[in-house]
Formats: C-alpha cells, sequence, structure tokens
C-alpha cells in the first residue's frame, strides 16, 4: 500500500540525472508528494505543513549532486532535515547526583507502560546498575501482579503497598528501594486520558511525590493525529523529559514520534522493537527518518544480523567453509542464525526498497521449518557425511519429518549446489548469484552518510564478509 | 435515536434501556466532552461553506485528515460532496455522507447457541476490558456466559479477565502462563457443549499483525474453535484503540486475512481522539463497526451507530 517515499518523488519528478537545479515547479510536486506521504505516516498536520515549509526553503534552488536524480536530491534533503529535527536533544537518561534515580512513566491506557517499565529496568540491569520496580497502578485490573511477574522473569524488585492511594504507594516504594539501596528506581502509573482532570491532578501529585529525575512519556508508534493533543497536555500537567516509543515491532511508519518532537521539544529516549523483554533500545533518529520516509533501515538489520549471530559461531562456519565443507549441521545452524533475527519477512522488510516490492510476496515460514524437521530427522552420522544417505534412508528421514521424499531429495540437492558455491569462495572466486537484489539507487549514495558513526561503518564491513 | 443492545443482539423484544443507556454515547460525549473536543466544524466554518473557495475545501481535507479519516477516505468525501453541489452548511450533508461510508447498521452474531466470539488486536487496545463489559451486558440481557482467557502470554492478563469475569457473574475458563491458547479455546468450547451457556467470548493476546508466528497461532486458535463447533466462531472481533492512525488499516487487513474478522469494537472514544480511523477502515476494507467503548463505566460500551459516530466527529 505504501509506496516508498523515494519511488513517488522519483515519479514526480522524474529520473533524469544531471546537475540541474531544483526549480520552483519541480519542488512544488515534489512538497505534495511530501506532505502526502508524512500524513500517511500519521505525522500531525500542522508539523507536516511546518516542516514542508522548511524543507520547501532548503531545497529551492538547491544543487543536484551530480550523482543523484532531483527526487534523491529531495529525498536526501528531506531525510536530513527529518534526521536534524528528531536528532536535537540527547537520548541518554539523566542520572541523580545522589542515587537513586527515579524514573516517572506516564501515558495513556494500552500505550505499553508496564512493559516498558520492565524492559527499562532490564535495560538498565544489564548496564550494571540495581533498578527496583515500584507499582503505582491502582487503576487496571491486575496491573500489580503483570509488573510483579515481569519483575521476577528479569530478577528485579518489585515494590507495591496495600493501599488505594497512588501517591502511598510511591512514598512507601521508594522509601524501600532507598533501604535495599536501589540506584535506579522505575515508577509504573495507571494509563490515563490527558483530558481526565482528576486522574490528570493526580499524576501532578505522583510527580510531586517521586521528584522524579526523568519523567518519561510512554507512546504508542502507532498513535495518529491525536499524539500531539496527548503530548502537548502531559507537558503542561506533568512535564516529561523525554519520549519511549512502544510497538516500532510493527509497521507502524511512527509519524507521532516526530510530531511530538517538534511540538514539545522533547527527544525520544528509547524505543520498544518487540515483545521480548530486552527488546528496548535507546533512540536512533536517523532510522526513525527512515521508517517515517518508508525508507527501509538497513542499520538495524546489520545490527539484528550480529545480535544473532555470535562471533565463535561466526568463525568457526567461516572456518568450515574456507574448506569447502558444508555439512548438514552448517546448514542448521545458518538456517538458525537467520531465523533467530525474528520473522523472515520482517527482516527482508527493513532492507530499502525491498519493503515495497516484498507486498503480496508470501515468505513460507512453514517451508524452513519443513527443511529443519527433515535435517533434525537425520543421524549424526548423516548430516556430517552426506553421501551416505541411500535410498532407504531417504524414506526413514520423510517418514521421520513428515515430508515426501522428493522433498528430502531437493533438500540433498541444495546442500550440494551450496557447498559448491563455498569451494568457489574458498578459492576466492565470487560466485554469481542469480537474482541480486536491486537495493534500489537512492540508498546507494547514503542519504545519512554524513550522520554515521565511524563505529557503525566498522560494523556495517564486518557484517558484509 | 441511538441504536439500543437489543437490536445489536437481535433480540426482538429485549429489555427496555434506561434513560442514561438510550442517551448514548453521542450525549454522553456532549456532555463530558465539548471543551475537549474541537468539532471540526468549528475548525472549518462549516456553517458557511463556500464551495467555490478553494481554501475551503483545502481546510476540509486538514480537518478530516487530522481526524485520522486518512487520506483515501478523505478524498471520497470531498469527491461526494463536490458532486451533491453542497453550499452554506457543511455539517450535515458531511455527517450523512460519513455515516453513509461506515455502512449498515449492524448485529451482533450471537443468536447461536452457544455462540462464540474470538476478541483479537494489536497489544494495548482494551481487549479484555472491552469483554468485560461486553459480558456484563450480555448478561443483562439474559444471556449466559462463559469467557475464556486464551491470553496465555501477557503477564496476569488471566488475572485481570477473571476479575472481570466475577464482576459480571460469567463462567471462566483459566490457563496457565504460556499453555497453548487454542487448547484454552478448545476447553471453553468443550465446557459450553454441556449447554449452560449461550454466549463464549474468547480473550486472545494482543499482537502485532507483522508477528507473521503469532498471527499463525491465532489463526491455529480460529481453526480449533471451527472444528471444535460448527459455524464458530459467530463473530470475530478485532478491537482499535480510536487513538489509532493510519497503521489501524493494516491491522484490520492484516487480521482480516489470519482469522476473518468480521466487526470491529473502536475503544478508547473517549479521549480527544476523533477515531476518524474507524471511517478508513469501513471504506477501504468494508468492515463494520460493532462496538464502541466511550469511558471506563459499564454503560460506556455501546452499540455502533453510525449517524451517531459521524454527528460527533463532524459536530462535537
Amino acid at each position: 500500500m505504501f509506496d516508498t517515499l523515494s519511488d513517488r518523488l522519483q515519479g514526480a519528478l522524474g529520473g533524469v540525472r544531471g546537475s540541474a537545479r531544483l526549480e520552483d515547479e519541480a519542488i512544488s510536486r515534489a512538497m505534495r508528494e511530501i506532505r502526502l506521504a508524512l500524513l500517511e505516516a500519521d505525522v500531525n498536520l500542522n508539523v507536516v505543513k511546518e516542516f514542508v515549509a522548511q524543507v520547501r526553503e532548503r531545497a529551492l534552488g538547491a544543487e543536484v549532486t551530480k550523482s543523484l536524480t532531483p527526487g534523491q536530491e529531495v529525498v536526501r534533503i528531506v531525510h536530513e532535515e527529518l534526521t536534524a529535527l528528531m536528532g536535537a536533544g540527547s537520548s541518554k537518561l539523566a542520572v541523580a547526583p545522589s542515587p537513586p534515580t527515579v524514573i516517572l512513566l506516564a501515558g495513556l491506557q494500552g500505550s505499553g507502560k508496564t512493559t516498558a517499565a520492565a524492559k527499562l529496568a532490564l535495560l538498565l540491569r544489564n548496564e550494571g546498575r540495581k533498578p527496583g520496580l515500584v507499582a503505582a497502578d491502582l487503576q487496571r485490573p491486575a496491573a500489580i501482579d503483570q509488573l510483579e511477574q515481569l519483575g521476577r522473569q528479569i530478577q528485579v524488585p518489585v515494590y507495591r503497598e496495600d493501599t488505594s492511594d497512588p501517591v502511598g504507594a510511591v512514598r512507601a516504594g521508594l522509601q524501600r528501594a532507598r533501604a535495599e539501596q536501589r540506584d535506579v528506581v522505575i515508577v509504573d502509573t495507571a494509563g490515563r486520558l490527558q483530558i481526565d482532570e482528576p486522574l490528570m491532578e493526580e499524576l501532578g501529585a505522583v510527580r510531586r511525590e517521586a521528584r522524579p529525575t526523568n519523567v518519561l512519556l510512554v507512546l504508542d508508534a502507532m498513535t495518529g493525529q491525536e499524539a500531539v493533543n496527548v503530548a502537548q497536555t502531559f507537558q503542561e500537567r506533568v512535564a516529561f523529559d523525554g519520549v519511549v516509543l512502544t510497538k516500532l515491532d510493527g509497521d507502524a511508519r511512527g509519524g507521532a514520534a516526530l510530531s511530538v518532537k517538534a511540538v514539545t521539544g522533547k527527544p525520544i529516549k528509547l524505543v520498544s522493537v518487540g515483545e521480548k523483554l530486552d527488546q528496548l533500545e535507546y533512540f536512533h533518529p536517523d532510522r526513525m527518518a527512515s521508517r517515517i520516509l518508508g525508507m527501509g533501515d538497513v542499520l538495524s538489520l546489520i545490527e539484528k544480523a550480529e545480535a544473532a549471530v555470535e562471533e565463535d559461531e561466526q568463525q568457526a562456519m567461516e572456518e568450515r567453509l574456507r574448506k569447502g565443507q558444508f555439512t548438514f549441521d552448517d546448514f542448521l545452524s545458518a538456517q538458525r542464525m537467520l531465523r533467530r533475527m525474528g520473522p523472515l519477512q520482517g527482516v527482508l522488510k527493513l532492507i530499502p526498497g525491498l519493503g515495497s516490492q516484498l507486498k503480496g510476496v508470501d515468505i513460507d515460514e512453514a517451508q524452513l521449518r519443513r527443511v529443519e524437521a527433515i535435517v533434525l530427522s537425520m543421524t549424526p552420522q548423516e548430516r556430517r557425511l552426506p553421501h551416505v544417505i541411500n535410498g532407504s534412508r531417504r524414506q526413514r528421514i520423510a517418514r521421520g519429518s513428515g515430508t515426501t521424499v522428493q522433498q528430502v531429495n531437493q533438500l540433498l540437492e541444495s546442500r550440494k549446489q551450496m557447498e559448491k558455491l563455498m569451494k568457489q569462495m574458498g578459492k576466492g572466486k565470487m560466485p554469481t548469484l542469480p537474482g541480486q537484489l536491486d537495493l534500489g539507487a537512492p540508498q546507494a549514495p547514503g542519504p545519512n552518510g554524513g550522520s554515521r558513526s565511524k563505529s557503525k561503518k566498522k560494523k556495517r564491513s564486518k557484517a558484509r564478509r | 435515536m441511538t441504536r439500543t443492545w437489543s437490536e445489536l443482539l437481535g433480540d426482538a423484544d429485549g429489555r427496555r434501556e434506561t434513560e442514561d443507556e438510550q442517551r448514548g454515547f453521542f450525549g454522553r460525549l456532549r456532555d463530558s466532552l465539548t471543551k475537549s473536543r474541537r468539532a471540526l466544524t468549528g475548525e472549518l466554518a462549516a456553517a458557511a461553506f463556500d464551495p467555490a473557495d478553494d481554501a475551503a475545501w483545502e481546510r476540509l481535507e486538514e480537518a478530516l485528515i487530522g481526524a485520522d479519516v486518512g487520506v483515501r477516505a478523505t478524498a471520497e468525501l470531498v469527491r461526494r460532496l463536490e458532486a451533491r453541489g453542497v453550499a452554506g452548511d457543511l455539517a450535515g450533508p458531511l455527517a450523512e455522507e460519513i455515516a453513509d461510508l461506515l455502512g449498515e447498521p449492524a448485529t451482533l452474531g450471537v443468536a447461536a447457541r452457544p455462540s462464540v466470539i474470538l476478541v483479537v488486536g494489536v497489544n494495548g487496545t482494551g481487549k479484555t476490558t472491552t469483554i468485560g463489559k461486553l459480558a456484563q451486558k450480555l448478561r443483562q440481557h439474559d444471556r449466559s456466559v462463559l469467557l475464556a482467557a486464551a491470553d496465555t502470554f501477557r503477564a496476569a492478563a488471566e488475572e485481570q479477565l477473571e476479575i472481570w469475569a466475577r464482576r459480571a457473574d460469567a463462567d471462566f475458563v483459566g490457563s496457565e502462563r504460556g499453555a497453548d491458547p487454542a487448547a484454552v479455546a478448545y476447553d471453553a468450547l468443550e465446557r459450553a457443549a454441556a449447554g449452560a451457556h449461550d454466549v463464549v467470548i474468547v480473550d486472545t493476546a494482543g499482537r502485532l499483525h507483522t508477528q507473521a508466528n503469532l498471527m499463525d497461532e491465532l489463526a491455529k486458535v480460529r481453526r480449533v474453535i471451527a472444528g471444535k463447533l460448527d459455524g464458530a466462531p459467530h463473530e470475530t472481533l478485532l478491537v482499535v484503540d480510536a487513538t489509532t492512525g493510519q497503521n489501524g488499516l493494516q491491522q484490520a487487513r492484516l487480521f482480516g486475512d489470519a482469522v476473518g474478522v468480521t466487526g470491529v469494537a473502536l475503544t478508547k472514544l473517549d479521549g480527544s481522539a476523533k477515531g476518524g480511523i474507524a471511517v478508513a477502515i469501513a471504506y477501504e476494507l468494508g468492515l463494520p463497526m460493532k462496538l464502541v467503548g466511550v469511558g471506563e463505566a459499564l454503560d460506556d460500551l455501546r452499540p455502533f451507530h453510525a449517524p451517531d459516530f459521524a454527528r460527533a466527529l463532524v459536530a462535537g
């Protein structure tokens, strides 16, 4: 449904390369497309208007770099402006001069505060801190149970109080956290509508009691135009310092992030990118810019790959591959590495230009599982020395894995092909892969080239190895 | 006249509703929220709409997009209003066209005995709360209800539903955390097969529609229900948060693909969000809205009534 903005601009501006300047009329066409793209990404209308005016000014008369088409040039400018706008302000959390650092989470119902509280606690614990959680959501049935269960899961203490007064719960919780020498305390509050006067009043009282070092607004990435009103009111009432953007693992473009930054000036600090408790990350403005523009996210992909593949695992496999060996054990572990990165469809979507080509294409996860079943039905000897797999063994493997002999044969054949490929590579020849992906021109020059840090460049080359 | 629960449930001579219930969500909204809801009409000076003024059309477009109606449904509404030759008062015709996009009034499929309602949606939209209130409403309309906690993923989800079951005086089938949700649904249907229940409502874990494995799991829950009882699930309700933006379309599309959604419950309409995504979903996917949630109180879950909703959207 969403064409990428680059495709659309290409259509609006034509693909003519050259050093022409961007002319007024062409820019107007481009700005209409940008406006539409941002609105479809749920960026607030007023923010869109302001932003487009700003970009327009910058684009007017801008010289089109030789290597780019006018469409790409506009995308580059838009991307840079977006990145700059969202990147202003630090994503770091403030640390209290004398512990504990108190972090107060607030937001609408269902934005993901309780889960975010646990994820943040785990993130801080993994950074060497001693976090504690205070349960101050006394509204939603079983909210405290939820926090306690999560706390047990990540081995972080949860302080709860049998009271219906959240201010009292916070006071008692903080006292106990101090007594137990916790250096960070995260306070989970009840979800509330920003127009609910009594509950907003209560949140103010909780804030005064907690005297937090950080107040974070928890915001659902799928929020629409309303994000601005929500953020403005929370800003007035509890003066938050930053935003935790949740549910970014979906396909929401997350334009709300831009809206909130634009109207409150508060930075996005953390983003939640998955259901697992370790899937909370610090915010990367350039990635968010790409996402809002529908340009995919190469850096996230690379980091996902790195996280999924352990260093020594990778080395061991490389070693064997260099020798031209590719057993079914290798086959299996390669496949598992891939699967650890998450559902294949999601992984592929991160590749720029591929997202839009993939719509309608079904990545058959079932087939991957079938392959795994076949390999698991082999004996260790068969996996190591596939040539011993004769007719009767094939029948046994097919029965064992619930597949057919044809499917087993297919897999045997593709392993052979793979091994051949590996042998070529081992000899230093670059094999020609059929159907190499065209990653789409717009990314090639790197619209965000300047902002990437050195360490990331290093990571990229490693991941490409 | 707003839509009553009896009409939604297809009861010919159902129990009469109290005045407060009848006032409907439109009245409740107007009473409590006028100050915070900036109506579209205010933004576009609808009383003196001049069709010759391009800026007026632009303001209309912007107001609709600002209400999350989305680019396509907005274009359709503008096209229709242009075709009608609207001039002067815009509010009435606009509300009519929005109501028209939203389609015919729907009923909730609870005629079969037992009827199974499968409730799905992304995380945090208010599935469990909606189920709790729906159970209470069904009890008030003389249905015996069984709630099944097939959300085996989120911590304490089962406890939350159990509390609602107690409040609504409904029976309850629980589960262990991490258990197979399809097995929970199966257990519930097994229990309902004894004949003591009119409606079984199956709560499922919130999941993002892009998570293929979790969507597969949901499809399995549906298959198990369908295999256990002919014609079930009789309703598959997608719960959508009214603050959702254009991603709501993707939610409806992908949940529809996976489990065949039959209707939408639009929740949290009591905030300042106008819930225009409902118009986009109805227009682009033809999915009927069936329920709206406008607050925390029991009576704040209402049958969806398109003219009311459209008027609230336009006139505030």
